[in-house]
């Protein structure tokens, strides 16, 4: 497998969109082609070269081909859009629209990541080791198609509107969200292990949310089910027990929403109504 | 500037020329006899010179078209042109930026462009829009049908008092026609409700559609105005309305005098035949007939093209029924005392069965209409598709090879319905001509326009292509490829693209008519309309007027009315 190792030679300052760093520019160049590769510095048209210190030597397809972004890239936009398959690791922190669009292989981040990340994602899986920012998964402002396929996880905290009008994939939160999370999902699985802001699944039409910590209140545009023992995600079985609810049926919809019984205990009242 | 066009094949069909070899001598703006040896050469050999386009019908400035870019962030960002040293940047695909509008046009080789619906009060707001965009002479036309005060006027029966109304409005907003939009229709959208048919009462009014149609195209007349009445139907975008276009038509046959006397537009959204979606069908061929034998009538298209598209009209319960079949994002606006407006995104998608018969509707009416002087050529900018895919819609009409090859990737139920497969007609150059720049120019009455005659103002396209040697009917890839990009566009004597690229940028002029008014009228209606601006307006009246100064290059026509 090839490995190449991109350094920031300064720290960077003015934003920088850098859609050119993926396996699929990267794999069968010489480093000389790869350091030729545009950028934008601001309003300023650039050159991989000139923003980072390239070495290594990548893999003849994009496959094996292994990037490793040493340093921190809090700046840069768009890293792997459009990315079909390989590796990027980011040994720092990164900003917005990461994984814009990618098809698929695999993005790891070992500090925070900026918001839109795996923004219109169709594949593939994007891992954050620290916190994440607003809109993941999400479509581009105004959009109404976002992820469709993939995973995205995040071991710490998230924004809000996590999985904002999401297709399929699934999300997983380890931490906590803000508000929203889910909003105009069609489809697909979220899943927070920590607690939410509220609003969880504002005009959803369909898909899964599930909350194992606490949750503020439940929109009233939700009807309560039934209690659940367990909620499945990916083939695993996640213990319960649940609140199951429908909605959001301002938007005639049909989405699950789930709810850990055991963190809620403001939300007995509801157990009335199994009666 | 001096300017000699030498050896390209040219198409004026105004002065009759088909695809003759001729140059064109070009100086201060104004096509000349000829030229001293010291004027810039342009080798045309082996190219297509033609006037330079006019759209009669598209949506480029003003308030909706802005409130349009404001709800479609998602329409900009994958369509970004960066600046260049003439140009400024911009964004956008079925909304684009202004100046990008007009950058747009030139390279298609567009000269001349129509805004078609500008509510009177939001008329400064299109005025100051169309100041930005640059390179094209552009108007617009003022939607009036729905306008209280010409509502008063019309029920009472006060034709020419109407009529010196709208000649003052015409004159005081620096419009160039009256536009319609859904007579009635829109003024009961204000209590939530619509007119189905053109006798369905208007109750505050106590006036129907056809007798504000009839009422405008004799207004029309009198003023003698250069466009005839530019009518968007009753119960547009639903299925069987091919009957109300139809109707719409006859209701002002008899005031026709062998002249033009009504303009429908955008005929493929009022060409549905069927009584539902799933019984729907092209209602193409009755309209068709109905214009062949009654010469009174132009149309444009409407033709759609696949794609992404922004519906945006004046038609607010029309916008209102698409919110609701679609879902979509909706925008919804009032004009007080003169209409409304809706904006609604949509995808015009080739499996979808009532897609597909829209597209075919457009094609049927193009190839079916005989006469190519009344038909002409509009994807109703943007509600159909953007203009930038003039071109496309052009390969269509001709090369019946262009359609068969569209028609096996669309819904094939829609395919079966339609006569489009039976149609062999195919347009030649000289019929493309007529319907994107000489009848357009004829029917808007522009003189200087549309053609390259001696006196004619100096605005020509040239395209890359040899009309001699391509077979349009086969090789419709290259007609397509070359007319999106002109290689050459000339505006006003000045050359303002090169090889598809805008080498100059300076701003086009806006024409506007000035209806002749005997004094003591205009005064008296000047009190009249002071008083009824009190009680219908929250804006004065000194504010409502526009400056000439406010116009960035202002061209009155005076047109002389029998006032």
């Amino acid at each position: 497998m090839g490995e190449i190792i991109l350094k920031p030679k300064v720290a960077f300052k003015v934003p920088i969109i850098a859609e050119t760093i993926t396996p699929d520019n990267f794999a069968g160049k010489s480093i000389k082609e790869i350091e030729d590769l545009e950028a934008w510095e601001g309003n300023r048209k650039t050159t991989l070269g000139e923003l980072f210190e390239i070495t290594g030597a990548p893999g003849e397809t994009p496959k094996d081909t292994k990037i490793i972004i040493e340093g921190d890239v809090k700046k840069v936009k768009k890293i792997g859009c459009k990315m079909t398959d390989g590796e990027i690791i980011i040994k720092g922190s990164v900003g917005m629209y990461l994984g814009e669009e990618m098809k698929g292989g695999k993005i790891t981040v070992e500090g925070d990541a900026d918001s839109w990340i795996g923004t219109r994602m169709k594949g593939g899986q994007i891992e954050v080791k620290g916190n994440a920012g607003d809109y993941i998964g999400a479509p581009y402002r105004g959009d109404t198609k976002g992820m469709k396929k993939g995973t995205i996880i995040i071991h710490g905290n998230a924004g809000n509107e996590v999985g904002c009008w999401m297709r399929g994939g699934t999300i997983i939160v380890k931490g906590n969200t803000g508000l929203f999370p889910g909003i105009h999902m069609k489809k697909g699985t979220i899943l927070i292990e920590g607690d939410c802001a509220g609003r969880c699944g504002a005009m959803m039409k369909g898909g899964k949310i599930a909350v194992l910590g606490y949750v503020p209140s439940i929109l009233p545009s939700f009807t309560f089910e039934e209690i659940k023992k367990s909620f499945k995600i990916k083939g695993e079985k996640i213990k319960g027990p649940f609140y199951v609810f429908t909605g959001d049926l301002n938007e005639n919809g049909a989405g699950r929403l789930h709810v850990s019984v055991e963190k809620n205990k403001h939300l007995q009242f509801y157990e009335k109504f199994l009666e | 500037m001096e300017i000699l066009i030498k050896n390209g094949y040219v198409y004026d069909p105004i002065n009759k020329i088909d695809g003759e070899k001729m140059d064109i001598a070009v100086k201060d703006g104004k096509i000349v006899e000829s030229v001293g040896s010291n004027a810039k050469v342009i080798d045309a050999s082996n190219m297509l010179v033609m006037p330079g386009g006019v759209d009669i019908h598209s949506h480029i400035a003003g308030s909706k078209v802005n409130s349009g870019r404001i709800l479609r962030p998602e329409d900009h960002y994958k369509d970004v042109e960066p600046r260049t040293t003439v140009t400024r940047s911009g964004v956008g695909y079925t909304v684009p930026s202004s100046y990008t509008i007009g950058y747009r046009y030139a390279k298609l080789g567009y000269t001349t462009v129509i805004e078609a619906a500008s509510p009177p009060l939001k008329t400064r707001h299109t005025h100051e829009e169309l100041n930005d965009i640059p390179l094209i002479d552009k108007t617009c036309y003022l939607v009036l049908d729905n306008n209280w005060i010409v509502l008063d006027y019309l029920s009472q029966g006060e034709i020419d008092k109407c009529a010196a109304f709208i000649a003052w409005i015409l004159k005081a907003l620096k419009g160039y026609a009256i536009k319609i939009v859904n007579p009635g229709g829109v003024e009961l959208w204000g209590w939530g409700r619509n007119v189905e048919s053109l006798d369905d009462q208007v109750p505050p009014f106590n006036i129907t559609p056809r007798e504000i149609v009839r009422g405008l195209c004799k207004i029309n007349k009198i003023l003698n105005l250069p466009h005839t009445i530019h009518l968007h139907t009753n119960n547009l975008g639903k299925p069987g309305n091919y009957r109300t276009t139809i109707e719409t038509m006859d209701a002002v046959k008899d005031l026709a005098d062998g002249k033009p006397n009504i303009h429908v537009t955008h005929v493929q959204f009022c060409g549905y035949g069927g009584d539902t979606w799933i019984t729907l069908r092209s209602g193409a061929p009755e309209i068709a007939k109905y214009v062949n034998n009654h010469p009174h009538v132009t149309i444009d298209l409407g033709q759609v093209v696949f794609g992404e598209a922004t519906t945006m009209t004046g038609d607010g319960p029309f916008q209102f029924i698409l919110q609701s079949l679609t879902g979509n994002k909706w925008k919804n606006a009032d004009v007080e005392a003169e209409g409304s407006a809706g904006i609604v995104p949509y995808k015009f998608k080739r499996k979808n069965f009532v897609n597909a018969i829209q597209w075919t509707i457009g094609l049927e009416l193009a190839l079916l209409i005989k006469d190519p002087w009344r038909v002409f050529l509009t994807t109703d900018h943007p509600n159909a598709g953007p203009f930038t895919e003039y071109p496309r819609v052009i390969a269509w009409l001709m090369s019946t090879k262009a359609r068969e090859k569209t028609m096996e990737r669309i819904n094939k139920r829609a395919k079966k319905r339609s006569v489009l497969p039976s149609v062999d007609r195919e347009y030649t150059f000289y019929e493309i001509a007529i319907i994107t720049r000489a009848a357009t120019a004829k029917a808007l009455n522009l003189t200087n326009k549309g053609h390259l005659g001696v006196g004619a103002d100096a605005d020509i396209a040239i395209y890359n292509i040899n009309p001699m040697e391509v077979n349009p009917s086969k090789e419709y890839k290259k007609v397509r490829k070359a007319l999106r990009r002109a290689a050459y566009t000339i505006k006003g004597g000045e050359i303002i693209v090169k090889d598809g690229e805008i080498v100059k940028s300076f701003v086009g002029e806006t024409f506007w008519v000035k209806p002749t008014m005997p004094e003591e009228l205009e005064k008296e209606i000047l009190r009249e309309v002071a008083e009824k601006f009190k009680e219908y307006y929250t804006v004065s009246l000194e504010n409502y007027i526009i400056g000439e100064h406010e116009l960035a290059r202002s061209r009155s026509i005076t047109v002389n009315t029998s006032l």
